[in-house]
């Protein structure tokens, strides 16, 4: 053994320099990519420690855990008495949220079956790259859309007063929920082994019994990981729901009512606020509440996308 | 919106700031100013102007609200703050806990306008009514409580549109026409002061309230009354001036302490009557009598 580490110092010893800057470009390379790997690590506590501290004063002191959930009554610059209830904030991203899902889920996972077990050659690559666009479009322009497009239709089809409401703001979000859909439906129907579909072919059955009874169960965790990430995407949506919300605080009968939606309240007042006053640090506890609900959707549907893995 | 605009003269002035120093050796002296979207129009309109007076003094104009330009008063980022409500007490001491002292100039009037759709018959409203519709616990839901019928506006529901809660705008309305009280819950609460104007001028059903100089030819001004059959006045540069309209409201410039130097003659110029004349022209009333021509 002390042989052995003669030999090693004198090998290095004889070759020093190169040996040791080979040695820290090593050690550098492995600590760049350390810091790297931790990066989103570092910066979701960083985020989570920031927000916590600016909403923490509201959390000891002008919190009130019935009325901050339960009451409708967003009332933060009352002359008389201010309140704070998210009730129907609250209800406002989750009946748009839950629109948006209504329409997303059946068009996001038609196209991946198609683009999965349909199309193929060009059809396929240009089908996806046209879907991987339709992410790329920024959430201003949908809200635009939604004001100067939607608004406009919905007036003349319904009867209605007006067009800014969770029935646009929920085709809008749908929209903008689809693509990132379809493209993770679509890998996980990918991810189902080719021979599951021969044996089922093998055994006489028909294009749409192998998708219907072999594939899409196969496939199911994976799909409502999917989902799942649509809902996260639609909760945490900001720009196009302020613009196509109509930004009313209500909580909703119908698709035609307006709704305002707890990303939007945050958008909207945050930056007339005085810093560190009790409006300023309800504000951020929302922020909290939102990353709470979009950190456990999203651990929800990374652990039921992994369990497709090793099932 | 008026935010977005705002930069535009702040971009040019801030160019031409610079191509000057390349220029010439001459210092240049910058007006820091911001606030009310109310006034920012005006503000910018001024600053503009203001070069062929002093060219050796560049404004920056930027909008984004009465309580952002306190706020930035308060915090000394700027020269002037411009609000379309008074500064609060909460306000006041934060800013001498700060070492601010600051000193409220009336730079004009503006006569806050309710807005009604083009095809809305309803010609006069009074402050109760006003009161009725937008406060908490109010009565009137729909057009016919008021006795009218709006044609085109089905189940004659009224629309309530109002702006978010830190607008001086919202801030002036509440005081002026709901006594302090709260507004109902489910107003839609527009982002600017066009935005409400754009939304009524497309919706029957639709009530609002802005600034006069945002009205446009497509909606309808009614006349306002203090009380339910007293004597009705319509929104305009007069009618604020002679103190006759009821929900006219000063439009104010904040200084930190008495203004001196060139912050002391640009506030001098703009209460000057050619400053004055320049509000005027933007739709809002002058803070003293001026004759324009």
């Amino acid at each position: 053994m002390s042989e052995k580490m003669a030999q090693t110092a004198a090998g290095a010893g004889s070759d020093f320099d190169r040996l040791t800057l080979d040695w820290y470009i090593d050690k550098l390379v492995q600590a760049l990519v350390f810091i790297g790997g931790i990066s989103a690590i570092v910066f979701i506590i960083g985020i989570f420690v920031f927000i916590s501290r600016e909403g923490f004063g509201f959390l000891l002191g002008e919190f009130n855990f019935k009325e901050f959930f339960f009451s409708p009554n967003w009332r933060p610059t009352s002359e008389t008495k201010e309140t704070f209830g998210i009730l129907a904030l609250v209800a406002g991203t989750a009946s748009v949220t839950g629109l948006a899902m209504l329409i997303a889920i059946p068009f996001s996972l038609g196209a991946a079956i198609f683009i999965a077990e349909f199309a193929s050659g060009k059809t396929r690559e240009f089908l996806k790259i046209t879907v991987e666009l339709l992410a790329a479009i920024p959430s201003v322009v949908w809200g635009f859309i939604g004001l100067a497009i939607m608004n406009p239709i919905i007036i003349e089809t319904f009867d209605v007063p007006v067009g800014l409401n969770v029935l646009n703001a929920g085709v809008i979000l749908g929209l903008m929920a689809a693509p990132i859909m379809t493209s993770i439906a679509e890998d996980a129907l990918n991810a189902v082994p080719d021979p599951y579909r021969e044996a089922a072919e093998a055994m006489g059955a028909t294009r749409w019994q192998v998708i219907y009874k072999v594939v899409l169960p196969a496939a199911k965790n994976g799909l409502l990981g999917a989902v799942l990430l649509g809902v996260g995407r639609g909760f945490g949506e900001t720009m196009a729901v302020l613009m196509a919300t109509g930004h009313s605080i209500n909580i909703p009968t119908s698709v035609f009512d307006s709704v305002r939606a707890l990303t939007a309240t945050i958008a909207a007042e945050l930056g007339e606020t005085a810093a560190g006053s009790p409006h300023y640090q309800a504000l951020f506890t929302i922020g909290i509440f939102l990353f709470v609900i979009t950190f456990i959707i999203n651990l929800a549907a990374d652990l039921v996308v992994r369990g497709v893995k090793k099932g | 919106m008026p935010s977005r605009i705002s930069y535009l003269p702040f971009a040019l002035t801030a160019m031409t700031a610079l191509l000057a120093g390349c220029g010439g050796g001459e210092q240049r002296q910058v007006i820091q100013n911001k606030g009310s979207d109310t006034l920012v129009n005006v503000a910018q309109a001024w600053a503009e102007n203001y070069q062929q007076v002093d060219p050796s003094v560049v404004v920056a104009v930027s909008g984004g609200g009465s309580g952002t330009g306190i706020a930035a008063l308060i915090n000394g980022t700027v020269d002037i703050a411009n609000a379309s409500r008074a500064i609060k007490d909460k306000e006041l001491k934060l800013a001498q806990d700060n070492g601010q002292e600051p000193v409220q100039h009336v730079v004009g009037f503006d006569a806050l306008a309710i807005f009604l759709h083009a095809d809305n018959p309803l010609d006069e409203i009074s402050i109760s009514q006003l009161a009725d519709i937008y406060g908490d616990g109010g009565t009137s839901l729909s057009w016919t409580d008021l006795g009218v019928e709006v044609p085109g506006c089905k189940d004659q529901e009224i629309v309530v549109v109002s702006r978010q809660n830190n607008s001086g705008t919202y801030a002036y309305f509440r005081d002026a026409v709901l006594g302090s009280r709260d507004f109902k819950l489910g107003t839609r609460d527009m982002h600017g002061s066009k935005d409400v104007v754009d939304l009524v001028e497309k919706t029957p059903c639709a009530i609002g309230y802005s600034g006069l100089a945002y009205a446009v030819d497509h909606v309808k001004l009614p006349c306002v009354s203090t009380e339910a059959g007293g004597a009705c006045v319509a929104p305009s540069v007069e009618t604020a001036i002679d103190n006759s309209y009821p929900i006219a409201r000063p439009l104010f410039m904040y200084t930190n302490g008495e203004p001196t130097g060139y912050v002391g003659d640009y506030m001098n110029w703009i209460k000057s009557s050619e400053g004055q004349c320049i509000i005027l022209e933007k739709g809002y009333a002058p803070a003293t009598t001026v004759n324009c021509g």
